[in-house]
């Protein structure tokens, strides 16, 4: 596709393609801020990082300009390799005191 | 061997003594060898004066230096660890060497099966270290540190028996107040280095008589303060409180520390440095008026003292105030001679006492005695014949070395020498009654004894005598108790006669030549002194051997006196209330100042971090959804004020 070829977007479907993005990326958060559970903090990023993604694609759409949508490939790629990285992380939190509870690490504390 | 190595080695092997000394008493097969180790540093140290004496280190020309190492160099400050061998240095190392050893053999037999043999003997071996340095510097500084090396062994050893509280408390005391004689030393040093531009003791010497005239004030201050050191050091009036409590350490440290050797370094050091002295003569009147006063009030308390080292103890004070009253009058030869007569008969004195207590378990109440001759026949003539020498009974070593002082006080012949000379032969009276008045309560009479509190160790005398006698006074045993009195008591006897003429030569540098007229004082000065001790012995005699009773009514008639007497004249006391006292509730004010004010403060300023923390600490609780919240929030404010911020712009 060439951005001749390329459908411009209305403004009215990017506001609607942005609330989504948005939405996703606020659900995470509360997620991630809520939940004490390894995978499911994981899994709150990941959606955070999915409604970052939507919003990039609208904006590449709206202005007709590729270079949003192959950065979104990039970070999706990053995020794969970057989710095995971590879920094999909270396997090994969670053999070492066999729960998945995120207060169970605070050796930190003050 | 060469002088150099042999004047080098006499303090130095004593040194090493004390540390073998403190390893073997930590070493259990070893602990009661310790005392010959100790004994046997010594006793080299013995053999290297005499060498280094016999080697003509007597003879008036000798005078040599020896470096050992640099020690302090800073600028023209030059304080090398060099030791100055001189006929004075050669005398004043025979006494300390020669009467340490003697003195040390004889407290491998005292102190048989203590428990800490190890400590005491390196302390013994540390301080025969310490005074041979101190007698050797060759500057001020090593003086100065022979000087409080000396003050610490004393203190080491005055406190030996530290379960005791007095005893305790008798090392803190002769430590502070030698402290403050100290201070006085310290001066000194920094004002001869001031008006001299060097601490090298023969340069001063050779300086200080030009300056008599031209010196300013800051000169005439220099034999003041080290005037005081030696008051200190040497138990003067009126810095002598600490010596009588002092005797609270084991008795050879009575003997050898606190009778024969230490407390004559105050009379040494000026003698050292006589020049400075005699350069100012108001100095001189201070050291004789006040060595005077000092043997007069201590005989008047050893008159009604009932402890027998006690009696010792205020007589080593008195004639230590003799030295001070012959320096005083401008001759330290005689001084000296007196010093060394006195460690042959006081050490002497002090060991015949300590085998009395020995005896009857650490008794040492005269009145809980009587007819003690009869246990120990030995002890008993061998304590008369220190008693002797002491009271300066004709042709005993006490009666030359006095009568010496006594003629050199007498030769000065203004109104002030005459009421010295009459204040000395009073005292010289007195020390004659008082000291027989000890002999006669404790060995005539009828027998009676009360055994102390102190038990003999385990392997003390007693397993020798088995325990039929445990319970009776004894007889010391000749080797190694009684052997050394008796040198000691030959010394006593003899040494007036024998030493009368090289130490006068050695102090001096030159042979004393009498004039006809000075002969003739010498002469009536013998005749009296010597009727006075005689009658001092007499009146004794009267009152404690043959007419008891006599005694117990003269002092009651007298009863107020006694009382004054026996209460030391209140010296503590005053002390305690006018200086002490007042120390004391200065340190509590500043104590309350210092909690509240300068602590206060310091605990504020260190609060303010733990505030902070404590503020800060609610942030820190490791849960990651926190930290999630508050990094939300910061991104939160940085985009509001960023779309702020071009939202303004826009406009």
């Amino acid at each position: 596709m060439t951005p001749e070829t390329m459908s411009s977007m209305s403004q009215t479907a990017l506001a609607h393609y942005l609330a989504i993005g948005a939405i996703l990326f606020v659900l995470g958060l509360i997620g991630f801020v809520t939940r004490r559970n390894l995978i499911l903090m994981f899994l709150c990023t990941e959606m955070m990082f999915q409604g970052i993604a939507v919003t990039m694609i609208a904006f590449a759409r709206y202005h007709g300009n590729l270079a949003g949508q192959a950065f979104v490939i990039f970070i999706l790629t990053v995020a794969a390799c970057e989710a095995a990285l971590a879920l094999g992380l909270v396997v090994l939190l969670f053999r070492r005191r066999r729960t998945l509870n995120a207060d169970a690490w605070n050796e930190m504390k003050g | 061997m060469n002088k150099t190595l042999l004047a080098a080695l006499i303090p130095w092997v004593p040194a090493l003594g004390a540390l073998v000394c403190a390893w073997m008493g930590t070493r259990q097969t070893l602990r009661k060898f310790s005392g010959w180790a100790c004994v046997a540093s010594v006793l080299a140290s013995f053999v290297f004066t005499c060498a280094l004496a016999g080697n003509g280190g007597l003879k008036e020309e000798t005078k040599f230096t020896v470096e050992v190492f640099d020690w302090i160099s800073v600028g023209g400050l030059q304080g090398g660890m060099s030791y100055l061998i001189d006929p004075l240095a050669c005398v004043m190392l025979l006494v300390v060497t020669g009467i340490g050893s003697l003195i040390a053999i004889y407290a491998v037999g005292y102190m048989k099966g203590d428990k800490h043999i190890g400590r005491f003997f390196a302390a013994v071996a540390l301080f025969i270290f310490a005074m041979t340095t101190l007698v050797m510097a060759k500057n001020l500084l090593v003086l100065f540190l022979g000087w409080e090396g000396v003050g610490f062994c004393s203190y080491l050893l005055i406190g030996y028996y530290y379960g005791k509280d007095s005893a305790v408390a008798a090392g803190k005391k002769a430590f502070i107040v030698n402290r403050i004689g100290d201070l006085g030393f310290l001066i000194g040093i920094f004002l001869c280095w001031t008006v001299f531009g060097t601490i090298d003791i023969p340069e001063i010497v050779k300086q200080a008589p030009a300056l008599a005239l031209t010196g300013g004030i800051l000169f005439t201050l220099i034999p003041f303060c080290l005037m005081l050191a030696a008051f200190g050091k040497s138990a003067q009036l009126p810095l002598y409180v600490w010596l009588p409590d002092a005797m609270a350490g084991p008795t050879p440290v009575s003997a050898l520390v606190h009778a024969a050797t230490m407390v004559t370094s105050g009379v040494y050091l000026i003698a050292r440095l006589f020049p400075v002295f005699e350069a100012v003569p108001a100095a001189l009147a201070v050291i004789a008026v006040v060595g005077c006063a000092t043997a007069l009030l201590a005989a008047t308390i050893a008159l009604c003292n009932n402890d027998l080292k006690g009696v010792f103890a205020y007589s080593t004070v008195s004639q230590l105030g003799y030295m001070f009253l012959g320096l005083g009058t401008g001759h330290p030869e005689a001084s000296v001679f007196h010093l060394v007569t006195h460690a042959f008969f006081k050490a002497l004195l002090f060991l015949t006492a300590g085998s009395v207590m020995h005896a009857l378990a650490g008794q040492l109440d005269i009145r809980k005695m009587g007819g003690m001759g009869r246990h120990m026949p030995v002890t008993k003539w061998l304590m008369f014949l220190g008693c002797l020498a002491l009271a300066g009974f004709p042709f005993t070593s006490g009666f030359f070395s006095k009568d010496a002082i006594l003629a050199g006080v007498l030769e000065g012949g203004t109104p002030l020498h005459k009421a010295l000379f009459a204040v000395a032969l009073l005292t010289a009276f007195l020390t004659a009654f008082y000291t027989f008045r000890l002999w006669f309560t404790v060995f005539s009479g009828e027998t009676k004894f009360e055994m102390g509190d102190e038990h003999h160790a385990e392997e003390g005398h007693d397993a020798h005598h088995g325990d039929a006698h445990a319970h009776e006074p004894h007889e010391m045993p000749w080797w190694p108790m009684n052997l050394p009195l008796v040198l000691l008591a030959v010394g006593a006897l003899a040494a007036g006669m024998i030493f009368s003429g090289p130490i006068t030569t050695a102090v001096l540098g030159h042979a004393e030549h009498l004039t006809e007229e000075a002969h003739h004082t010498h002469q009536t000065v013998m005749f009296i002194s010597g009727a006075v001790a005689l009658a001092g012995i007499a009146a004794a005699f009267v009152t404690h051997a043959w007419k008891r009773d006599l005694s117990v009514k003269i002092a009651a008639a007298f009863a107020p006196a006694v009382r004054v007497l026996e209460g030391k004249w209140f010296v503590d006391e005053l002390y305690d209330f006018a200086i002490v006292k007042p120390l004391w509730l200065l340190g509590q004010i500043l104590f309350v100042l210092d909690t509240v004010l300068i602590d206060g403060l310091v605990r504020a300023v260190a609060a303010i971090p733990g505030l902070i923390g404590r503020l800060n600490r609610e942030g820190q609780g490791g849960r990651m959804q926190g930290h999630a919240l508050a990094m939300l929030t910061g991104l939160a404010l940085v985009a509001v004020f960023l779309l702020y911020a071009l939202h303004a712009q826009a406009r």
